[in-house]
């Protein structure tokens, strides 16, 4: 079961809800493996606290993992006290490591 | 065995008259040609690149005519023909006014929830 | 067993238009700096990235000249990974897409790169352990 790594580059006040949408979807389906959606560059902006952060909160509801590229973070000034918990900020290393495991990589 | 890779194509008519082509399907057919087994889905706007009659002739920059417009319905259907299974996005065809009969014959329509079964049967999937 | 991975990469943007094209080279120096095997091929203005003719410039909106302003030119990017997979033992192949350069005019690309086309892409693809296409918007 390789499991799928989205990352996704554009913030979702430029509508991304198809890539979200499709996360949801390969999470459901479960039997290809773990979904983890990767925020980096304005993909980050709404890890912030804010309405477009429901989005995210209802994505890690339906099991996908989110992880938001620290760098990205840090260029934005989102702190890590205004993210909301269901985001998680790490290195961009965790991609690289996830591209490493096989999972099956799309770049939205 | 060669892996089995799908293009979703998403980014539509971006450079496509300086180009005289998609560059996504253009590289898929230069794939395809070199032994891939590749497959495309079009999503979003690129659903409108089966729509059959798409005319992009008749520009020019002073004297300079352009000879070659993209023909980019011909191109999806050469794809086809080259046996590039098509499919594109039920919803985002309706969405923009599309119906069956606007489109050319060979991209088969999926919907929205059969993309996780689609993608499933892939090796690898590059989202354009 | 040994951990070492064989990773493909494209890239697409031009030069200094889109943040895709930093996370890509961050992407690409990670993967190098643990030891990975990389394959990059550059589609359409990506090409432009490894450009021999790039220039530096000075900055008088930030009262910078050229020294103080050290104006990042991808190209010296570029040679830096090169150098970077000779340092680490790791292969590095920049491949251009021949035909893009040709439309583009960015024949002189610094050392280290490779004319190609998308078969060598595909090849890539059949022989890498895992690729990631990052498309332009």
């Amino acid at each position: 079961m390789r499991g799928y790594l989205l990352i996704e580059s554009r913030d979702s006040f430029e509508g991304t809800s198809h890539f979200f949408d499709l996360a949801r979807s390969l999470a459901h389906e479960a039997k290809e493996g773990p979904v983890t959606l990767f925020l980096v560059e304005n993909g980050v902006l709404p890890a912030r606290r804010c309405y477009a952060s429901e989005q995210l909160a209802a994505l890690a509801k339906d099991g996908v993992e989110i992880l938001a590229d620290e760098f990205s973070l840090r260029e934005r000034a989102i702190g890590r006290e205004r993210l909301i918990p269901e985001v998680k900020a790490v290195a961009l290393d965790a991609a690289l490591d996830l591209l490493v495991e096989g999972r099956k990589a799309l770049w939205h | 065995m060669p892996k089995k890779i799908l293009h979703i194509v998403e980014s539509a008519y971006r450079a496509t008259i300086e180009e005289q082509d998609d560059t996504v399907l253009w590289f898929t057919h230069a794939m395809k040609g070199a032994g891939a087994d590749v497959s495309v889905l079009l999503r979003g706007n690129a659903v409108n690149y089966a729509v059959e009659g798409q005319d992009a002739s008749g520009l020019s920059f002073g004297a300079r005519k352009q000879t070659q417009p993209p023909r980019l319905d011909a191109d999806v259907a050469k794809l086809a023909s080259k046996g590039v299974e098509v499919f594109y996005i039920a919803e985002d065809a309706q969405a923009r006014g599309l119906q069956a009969t606007d489109l050319i014959g060979g991209p088969k329509s999926l919907a929205k929830n059969e993309l996780p079964g689609l993608l499933a049967r892939f090796d690898l999937v590059f989202h354009w | 067993m040994s951990t070492k991975k064989h990773l493909a990469f494209l890239l697409m943007d031009a030069p200094y238009e889109q943040a895709r094209t930093t996370t890509g080279l961050r992407l690409i120096d990670l993967a190098l700096k643990k030891g990975h095997d990389v394959t990059v091929f550059c589609y359409e203005g990506a090409v432009a990235l490894a450009f021999a003719k790039q220039a530096p410039h000075a900055n008088a909106v930030h009262g910078r000249d050229v020294e103080q302003e050290d104006h990042p030119n991808p190209k010296d990017w570029i040679a830096a990974l090169v150098k970077l997979a000779a340092e680490k033992g790791s292969k590095l192949t920049w491949i251009q897409c021949g035909l893009c350069v040709d439309e583009r005019g960015v024949g002189e690309a610094v050392q280290g790169t490779v004319r190609g086309s998308p078969a060598d892409f595909l090849k890539a693809v059949e022989t890498a352990d895992n690729t990631l296409v990052i498309p332009t918007q």
